[in-house]
Formats: structure tokens, sequence, C-alpha cells
């Protein structure tokens, strides 16, 4: 069955000036064998924006950041990141490019054999960074995901979300200018999983930094759209209902292998398509 | 439930095989390539050599020993029934210098580390431990693939040298203890037959050998499918294609060698 079409509340694609976006995605579509995981798959994320990827498991979420990194060459289509065509780079241009991202892994993928310190300070030691700023940016970022006191650990020796949230740190230590998320929040408690939105809010808050975040819990979505992070208190806290608009959210619901939704909270939640209130509900 | 077999075409079967050959000979050339590329991870190289080299040792040692030993003993009988005890020492150091050092050391290395490499690289491939490194900015050819074959041919080379001499010690106890060898005859002998050809043969199978190890156990590392399932498969695979290659190039090598350097 092929999916209801929607109007898709976006701008016409552009031709010539990518440079307003940080992701861009056209007519992208991706098989493995006979299975059409992406079927001509457009969006754009703007710069600072965070896009919440909806879909049912299967439906390509992880595929979909892995085609934007460049880690998965689609079969048809182009793609952009930071002003870049990801889909013309050899991958010697595309390691260059890659550290100006950072992605966050499904299951974190920490190197198992390396300390936390040395995971975090991964694309630093690579860099030839100098070892008293390994050090302090290290710690600053562990500092960033309350994990300081694991700087001398294991990955082992970690839980599921501490893992996460070293993964996050490793993510951000350079900066980028784009992250990626692959389900930050799945299987964790809901006390880890809140932790987790926290942190991506108050990266997408104070760093202003883009970011696609695929996630199964619409919840979490929509915590990250009515609330900012407070630097006073450093802790999230809910926005007023009024001025949500503000908050540089959006959202996405991928099925079938094709974009069925592009738009903000409040298109979401007056969409009247059976699908995506269903999902929704 | 019905269970379904489904034959599998030979033009599959060929084709997949041409693409494997296809990959392996990709990774083994860009692996050669990154040699003049930057960054050059000698810290890597090093902590490999020092797994690799280093941790063979024992084994190495014992089989050396071994092989030398037995060499002798298996010879000494029939030497001694024609009187050609005295040639034993000859018969050790060319067996052990041109083929059998080069040959066990290299089966020894293949089991303990193609297995090692493509055991660890894969379970990074099933845990999206390379992904993250790609991700990352970084060529995992270059830091994970080139680092091991640098290390493992360096090392085999002086693990090979070490097993040579320990099989002609191991020959020299067996001749000298049991069948009474002078020490100096066996050593003169086993000194005064090797010529250049002997030494050049033995030491340049090594350095292929090392080759085949690394890359092998490389490949199947990073060719990975399947889960924890897929590393155990590809770890059997590693040995059992590395050791089988070794084999079939040491023939080849000694061929090629004859046929450019003549028989003695």
């Amino acid at each position: 069955m092929s999916a209801p079409t929607l109007p898709l509340d976006q701008p016409a694609l552009a031709t010539g000036d990518r440079s307003g976006f940080a992701l861009e995605f056209e007519n992208v579509s991706i098989a493995f064998d006979e299975n059409v995981v992406l079927d001509g798959i457009s969006f754009q994320l703007p710069h600072g924006e965070t896009k919440a990827l909806f879909g049912v498991a299967g439906s390509g979420k992880s595929i979909l950041l892995k085609l934007a990194m460049g880690l998965l060459a689609p079969d048809s289509g182009r793609i952009w990141a930071l002003g870049e065509e990801v889909t013309s780079m050899s991958e010697e241009q595309l390691f260059e490019l890659r550290r100006s991202v950072g992605i966050v892994f499904q299951e974190s993928a920490l190197f198992d054999s390396m300390k936390v310190w040395e995971n975090v300070a991964f694309r630093l030691v690579e860099e030839k960074v100098p070892n008293e700023e390994i050090e302090r940016r290290v710690r600053e970022a562990l500092r960033f995901v309350e994990l300081e006191r694991t700087y001398d650990m294991l990955p082992s020796e970690l839980s599921g979300g501490m893992r996460r949230r070293v993964a996050i740190a490793r993510a951000i230590i350079t900066q980028p200018e784009v992250i990626l998320y692959d389900s930050p929040t799945g299987g964790l408690d809901p006390v880890t999983s809140n932790t987790i939105v926290e942190l991506i809010v108050k990266q997408r808050d104070v760093a202003k930094t883009s970011a696609l975040l695929v996630t199964h819990r619409l919840q979490d979505a929509f915590t990250m759209a009515s609330h900012e992070f407070d630097p006073k208190t450093n802790r999230m806290i809910a926005i007023p209902k009024g001025q949500r608009g503000n908050v540089p959210m959006s959202f996405m619901i991928l099925r079938d292998g094709k974009v069925i939704f592009d738009g903000d909270m409040h298109q979401l939640s007056a969409s009247r398509d059976e699908y995506i209130r269903e999902y929704i509900s | 439930m019905a269970l379904e077999l489904e034959l599998i075409s030979p033009f599959d079967v060929a084709k997949d095989f041409a693409l494997s050959v296809q990959k392996y000979t990709l990774l083994s050339a860009q692996a050669l390539a990154n040699f003049f590329r930057r960054p050059l991870y000698m810290g890597d190289m090093l902590q490999q050599a020092d797994l690799i080299g280093v941790g063979s040792l024992p084994i190495v040692i014992l089989t050396g020993l071994s092989v030398g030993a037995l060499l002798a003993l298996n010879s000494a009988s029939t030497l001694q029934r024609f009187g050609g005890i005295t040639l034993i020492g000859q018969l050790v150091s060319l067996g052990m210098v041109t083929e059998l050092g080069p040959l066990i050391t290299g089966l020894m290395v293949a089991g303990r580390n193609a297995s090692g490499m493509a055991s660890e690289i894969g379970s990074m491939i099933v845990t999206e431990q390379i992904d993250a490194m790609r991700a990352l900015g970084t060529d995992p050819s270059k830091k994970l693939v080139t680092p091991r074959v640098g290390a493992t041919v360096f090392m085999l080379f002086f693990l090979t040298i070490i097993a040579d001499l320990l099989g002609l010690c191991g020959g020299w106890a067996v001749s000298h203890l049991l069948f009474g060898l002078d020490s100096n005859q066996y050593w003169t002998s086993a000194w005064e037959i090797l010529v250049f050809r002997d030494v050049f043969t033995g030491l340049i199978k090594p350095v292929l050998f090392g080759f085949i190890i690394s890359t092998i156990g490389c490949y199947y590392g990073i060719s990975t499918s399947g889960g924890t399932q897929g590393v155990g498969r590809s770890t059997t695979q590693a040995v059992v294609a590395s050791s089988v290659l070794i084999l079939i190039v040491d023939f080849f090598v000694t061929k090629l060698i004859f046929a450019v350097l003549g028989v003695r």
C-alpha cells in the first residue's frame, strides 16, 4: 500500500545556494536487494533547528542518518551537509566534512577497548591537539553530560544511559555544527531518558546546534518542543503555551519510504491524516 | 514447518567469489598505499608489533625447537643406516631455513593472529564501532588495517629467524645428545651448506606470509555480517583461508625462486 501524500509545509527546494541549511535531501532513494527503504525523500534542516524524525521500526530512519553522514551512498538523489554535496564527495573528502558533524549511535558505539576519556578525546587526538587542552576539553564535555567521574572508566563499566551520555560528549567535543542522534533514549528508563532529552535541549539552546533526531518516543520530542534550557538553573524549563512557536523544533514522519509529514508541533497536532492521528495518539 | 532447500546457481557462486577477490585486492592495495599517506599510525603499529611479535614468541620458540628436533630425529635413523649421520646438520639447516621455519611460523601466527584480527575488527563492525570511527573522521583502513599489515610483516620476519635458529638448536640437541654427533661438526656443516639462495628463500617467505595473514585477517573482519555468529564465522574463515593461501604461495614462491636462481 502506498503512503498517503500530504502537502508538506516546506519551501520549494532551491537549486542554488545551500548555505541556509545544515542538511538537505533531494529525491533520495536507497534499496537493499528488492527492499526499497527510502523512496524519493526530500527535506531540509535549517541551521539551528532540531528535527525529530519518526517512523515505525524498519522505516529507514537510521539509514537516513547514515546517508546524511556519507556512511552509506544512496542509489539516487543528492544530499548536502553544511552546504557541501555529500553524494559527490570521495571518502577522503568526507572524512574532513564529518569533523563538523557529530553523531550519537543507537547503541552508543563507544570503542570498548578505550577508556571513557579516550573515547571522548578520539577526534582531538586525531587532530593532534596538545595533551593539556585534550584533558581540559574532555573534562568540560564530560561535565556537560554530568559524567566527569567516569573519566578513567571503561565503557563496559557504565550503564546504558551513561554510555549514551558519553556518546553525546564524544559527539559534542569539537562543537560540531550538526548533530545526528539515533534513538538516544531508546530502551532507557524515563528518568534517564529525561536526562538525555535535557542534554539535547541544552545543546540546542546553548550551542545553537542543528540536529536530526531519530526517536520512537513522541513524548521526548514534544518535551523538546515545549521546553527550553535555562542556563541560570542549569535545568530545562517548560515554555508557556503562547510562546512555544519560537522553539526551533520540527517533526518529520516517514512511512513506506516516503516523508508523509514535515512541519512544526502545531501542524502535527492539527493534522487530520488518519495515520498521523493514530501515530501521535 | 517445511524445510525449503534452495539451490544456488554456480554463476552466483562464481560472481560472489570474484567480488570477494576484488574486495580483498582493493583492501590490500589500499593498505599498502596507506604507508605513503598521512597520518601513519606508528603508535598503533608498535602496539600491534608487541601483540603479534612478543605475543607469538612462546609458540614460535616451542614449535621451532620441536620441528628442528623432530627433523633431526626422523632423518638420523635413516642417515645412520648409510653412515651419513654427519650430514644431519646440513639437512636440518636446509629444511629449517628454506622451508619449515617460515612455513611453521607462518601457520602458527596465522592461527593466532589472523583469527584475532578477524574477531577484533568483526566485533567492531557488528557494534558499529567502525561506522563510529568513520563518522569521527578517521579512515579505518589507515587506523586498523595498515598498522596490522606493517606489524605482522615486520615481526614475522624476525620470528622466522628465531624459529630457524631454535630449529637448528633442537636438531643439535637431538644429534648431539641422542646420536653423539660432535657439536662442532654439526654447526659447521649446518652453516656451510647454506648459500645466498637458501637464505633469500627463507627470508622472502615470511614477508609474503605476514602480508597474507594480516590482509586476510582484516578482510574477513571487515566483511563480517550477522552479529556474533558472523564474528565466529569470520574468525574460522580467516584462519582457514590464510593457512591455505600460505601453503599455495609457499609452493609457487619456491618454484619461482628455483626458476630464477636455479636449483641447487
